[in-house]
């Protein structure tokens, strides 16, 4: 077996982007927060496609996390932005804790709708609700770091970098280990992993918590990012659509991965508005079955390939 | 009283328009255990076209009843062209693989024919209100309603009527019941399963369309009209049991009921409502109301 | 063997609507048994596995395992107690090499507490992972993914999986079904040679009478539910009613074909 590099590699890209990050124009960095910040939610998601299970509901903890901290701003004036995703964080994983003694027990299609059930249960709350923004949503404010105010998006942008790198070197840790496992393990076969005296519900559970947690914690950076929150680009069902297409694109190969497909997505994404406004959807769905058909193991296999031709 | 009335004949119609476009959704996942996203373009589509039609024989002057004949002809046009493609180009090829991952692959479908919409009919809205004129309205019980309107609950019933007759009636029910029970074993009896799924996708269509024309000319028929459908068809379709016709139909009810409630009574709960139900059915009943029989395969 | 029957199964019943697969069965098994279970198709065999292991709940009756109660648990705790099994169409984790397989096996039993978030790649479990391929002489297909194995191997491999718990009594639902007749012979001498070690009762369905002749000390015959017969081999396999419901008149007067009793 050949060494895995992806911690190293993944060292060396966040000094990179630490320190270029200086350098490059404000535009770039936005589009690198938007695409590092919604990796975190991609990398939850690849662990739950690991396991065999697809949710077409995550906009509910990309909600949640977003809307903890517009809330929190709106109401406390908390603007520090670690208090701002600590408690998304928790928030998310709360939620995701209780959610999960439910999904657990269901797989496939079901899991999907059900997840797909809550998360329109908030968003229908959030656009009829007065007091949560309505459809309008709410402005945020731009964060403090423990009472430092600084200027400019510089430091957000090394936060969301720096928590990247932290959640996916923690994530390939966990899928090295028994639990991670457990991932391709339940997916082939439920029925042996109960043979072999292990709880399939409590290993999917654990998996769920991740995944709401790493999206709660996306869906927070992104409002910091962003500056705002809204309904219809954070919760509707759209916007876990959107999730699960860049999982897909991504693919389930390397927890660098996310990163790599978020990022090109949002730069696509950019330059398709520009060029060809009335076709973006199309070029999304196209990838989406150009991908399904053609490049299973996503935009990832096709690095995979590169760095091996390297060798 | 008036409220009443009037919840209730919201709720009846819209009751009626969910279950038009669920229906079809329904039959399809029940036959081909596929969950299609395409059936909100079958809509879209289905409205697109008629619309479309309807404005311009109005404009050369044809009478206003011949928006019906459109309407229908429309229907049946776009479910079995965009059926027939998108059942013998995708969905063919994709039959041995995971349920999760045809709804993925039939909704980057649905982004591409959601974009082609544009292309064909441009951004500007259309509005198709010459059937809805020419009804005018009626008073029932002190409220005045727009007769057309009120029609969805018969198309509805008559729709109900058809799929039932043909799944009990008809050799093609039994065959489609049979495959419905167990595809190997429907197969391995020399039944033709190709056939009979690119037969059942197309009705499917036809009623997904269907919805979709009959409710042009009462809305302003914008891009992205569908978004919405198809969410609201899936709670219905899991709320009844995904495969189950009568499931559908309980579900259309209740969700169409439970809404006009919510609507008179607490509009802030108007959508919140209708998930609530879908999860919480899903919950308590994990294969909704009606879930088909299945059989023992270990 | 004397001393308190490591299985006590009593009174067991299971009923599907109007079928019943299982009518007021009872076995006593001691430690250091191997027995056969033999019945015609749709006997109640994999019923009686499934319940004693805990796939499915018995209508009514007890099953023990070392004097205390286990009916009804899930697999996961029978498992834990230290019930494994096999099954009639090999569980295995197919898109895994078979190396992968066990290992992750090992890794799964062994994962109280924090061993969960250990490395699975740790040189104590592939160690043993190695080791417990070559005793069922799976070694040679190491990176082979399970998918692809032959039928044989993938019995092989589901049973070394299911021993891998190190369980005091093990179910073997078919082992060599699905498995050319030159081979079973081989194949139950892997697994019965790879066994021995472990020093485990071992219950095993079986429709070839030859391979129940040759390894069985107790035959337990399944009809309709029913168990007609539960007598040591020699006996068994002439008493009248295993001949009639069972076995066929015929055995062991002619041979019969290779595979005919190969199942689906
Ligand atoms: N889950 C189930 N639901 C309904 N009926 C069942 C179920 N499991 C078993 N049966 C019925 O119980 C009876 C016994 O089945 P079982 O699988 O135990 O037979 P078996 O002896 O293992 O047969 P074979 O040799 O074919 O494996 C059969 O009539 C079968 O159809
Ligand atoms: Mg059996």
């Amino acid at each position: 077996m050949s060494r895995d590099r992806t911690i190293p590699g993944l060292t060396v890209a966040l000094a990179v982007c630490a320190i270029g990050g200086y350098f490059i124009p404000d535009w770039l960095m936005n589009q690198m927060m938007f695409g590092f910040a919604r990796a975190l939610a991609i990398l939850g998601l690849l662990v739950l496609w690991r396991t065999g299970l697809v949710s077409f509901g995550h906009a509910l903890y990309f909600g949640l996390g977003a809307y903890a901290v517009a809330l929190l701003d709106i109401n406390l004036g908390i603007s520090d932005a670690f208090v701002r995703l600590g408690v998304a964080m928790l928030v998310t994983g709360g939620v995701g804790t209780l959610l999960g003694f439910i999904l657990r027990n269901y797989r496939d299609i079901f899991f999907a709708m059900l997840s797909l059930a809550f998360s329109m249960v908030l968003y229908g709350i959030l656009v009829k609700t007065e007091a949560l923004g309505s459809t309008d949503g709410f402005t945020v404010s731009p964060p403090t770091f423990l009472s430092a105010a600084p200027e400019g998006k510089y430091p957000l942008f090394v936060l969301i970098c720096v928590f990247g790198w932290l959640a996916a070197v923690l994530v390939q840790g966990y899928l090295r280990s028994t639990l991670g496992r457990l991932t391709t393990a339940v997916r082939d076969n439920e029925i042996r992993v109960e043979y072999l005296g292990y709880s399939v519900a409590r290993a999917i559970h654990i998996k769920y918590v991740m995944s709401a947690v790493l999206t709660g914690a996306a869906g927070a950076l992104t409002a910091m990012a962003l500056g705002q929150v809204d309904p219809d680009s954070m919760v509707n069902w759209t916007a876990s659509g959107e999730l699960v297409f860049v999982t897909i694109l991504s693919g389930p190969g390397s927890v660098a991965a996310p990163f790599i497909g978020s990022l090109i997505f949002e730069l696509l994404r950019t330059y398709a508005f520009e060029l060809v406004p009335h076709a973006w959807q199309m070029i999304v769905g196209g990838t989406l079955l150009a991908v399904i058909f053609f490049l299973p193991g996503g935009i990832w296999s096709l690095f995979a390939r590169a760095l091996k031709a390297d060798k | 009283m008036e409220t009443l009335i009037t919840i209730i004949l919201d709720g009846l119609q819209y009751s009626s328009y969910l279950f038009i476009v669920s229906v079809g959704l329904t039959i399809t996942f029940g036959v081909m255990k596929i969950l299609n996203v395409t059936h909100a373009s079958f809509y879209t589509w289905g409205a697109y076209t008629a619309a479309f039609f309807i404005g311009q024989f109005s404009e050369m002057g044809w009478p206003d009843a011949f928006g019906f004949v459109i309407i229908l002809v429309s229907a049946i046009a776009v479910g079995t062209v965009l059926g027939y493609l998108i059942e013998r180009g995708l969905l063919r090829r994709m039959y041995e693989r995971d349920e999760v991952l045809i709804v993925l692959a039939t909704f980057g479908l649905f982004l591409v024919l959601e974009d082609l919409i544009l292309l064909v009919f441009g951004v500007n809205p259309y509005f198709a209100y010459q059937p809805m004129a020419l009804l005018e309205s009626v008073e029932i019980g002190g409220i005045t309603r727009d007769v057309y309107g009120l029609t969805l609950i018969g198309v509805a019933a008559l729709v109900a009527v058809l799929c039932w007759y043909g799944l009990n009636r008809t050799n093609w029910g039994k065959l489609l019941t049979a495959v419905i029970y167990d595809r190997e074993m429907s197969e391995a009896m020399g039944i033709n399963v190709t056939r009979v799924y690119v037969v059942t996708f197309i009705i499917g269509a036809v009623l997904g369309a269907l919805g979709g024309a009959y409710i042009a000319p009462t809305v302003s028929v914008t891009p992205g009209f569908g978004v919405d459908v198809i969410v609201l068809s899936f709670a219905v379709v899991v709320i009844g049991g995904m495969g189950s016709i009568p499931g559908a139909l309980i579900g259309s009810i209740v969700v169409g009921l439970m809404r006009a409630v919510a609507v008179h009574e607490l509009p802030e709960v108007e959508l919140f409502v209708v998930f609530a139900i879908m999860a919480v059915v899903l919950v308590f009943r994990p294969e909704g109301l009606f879930a088909p029989a299945k059989p023992r395969k270990i | 063997m004397s001393g308190d029957p490591i299985l006590q199964v009593i009174d067991l019943q299971k009923t599907f609507g109007a079928v019943v697969a299982a009518k007021d069965i009872n076995i006593d098994v001691s430690t250091g048994e191997v027995i056969g279970i033999i019945g015609a198709n749709g006997a109640g065999k994999t019923t009686f596995v499934n319940m004693v292991t805990g796939y499915l709940k018995p209508s009514s009756g007890t099953i023990r395992f070392e004097g205390r109660d286990i009916t009804g648990k899930p697999p996961r705790l029978v498992t834990q107690t230290g019930i494994s099994r096999s099954f009639q169409v090999s569980q295995v984790f197919t898109s895994m090499t078979v190396y992968d397989n066990l290992l992750t096996a090992l890794a799964i039993t062994d994962s109280r507490g924090f061993n969960a978030l250990r490395p699975i790649q740790r040189p104590d479990l592939t160690r043993r992972c190695e080791e417990t391929l070559v005793r069922y002489q799976i070694d040679q297909y190491h990176d082979s993914e399970a998918s692809t194995l032959p039928q044989g191997v993938r019995k092989l491999l589901d049973i070394a999986m299911a021993m891998v718990s190190k369980p005091r009594i093990l179910l073997l639902d078919e082992p060599t079904s699905g498995v050319s007749a030159e081979e079973k012979f081989n194949i139950m001498d892997i697994i019965m040679g790879a066994l021995k070690a472990d020093q485990v009762t071992v219950l095993f369905i079986e429709h070839d009478m030859e391979i129940v002749e040759r390894y069985v000390s107790r035959v337990v015959a399944f009809y309709q539910g029913e168990v007609i017969c539960d007598k040591p081999p020699e006996e068994a396999l002439i008493d009248s009613r295993v001949r009639e419901f069972v076995i066929g008149e015929e055995y062991p007067l002619e041979v019969r074909e290779a595979g005919s009793h190969a199942d689906h």
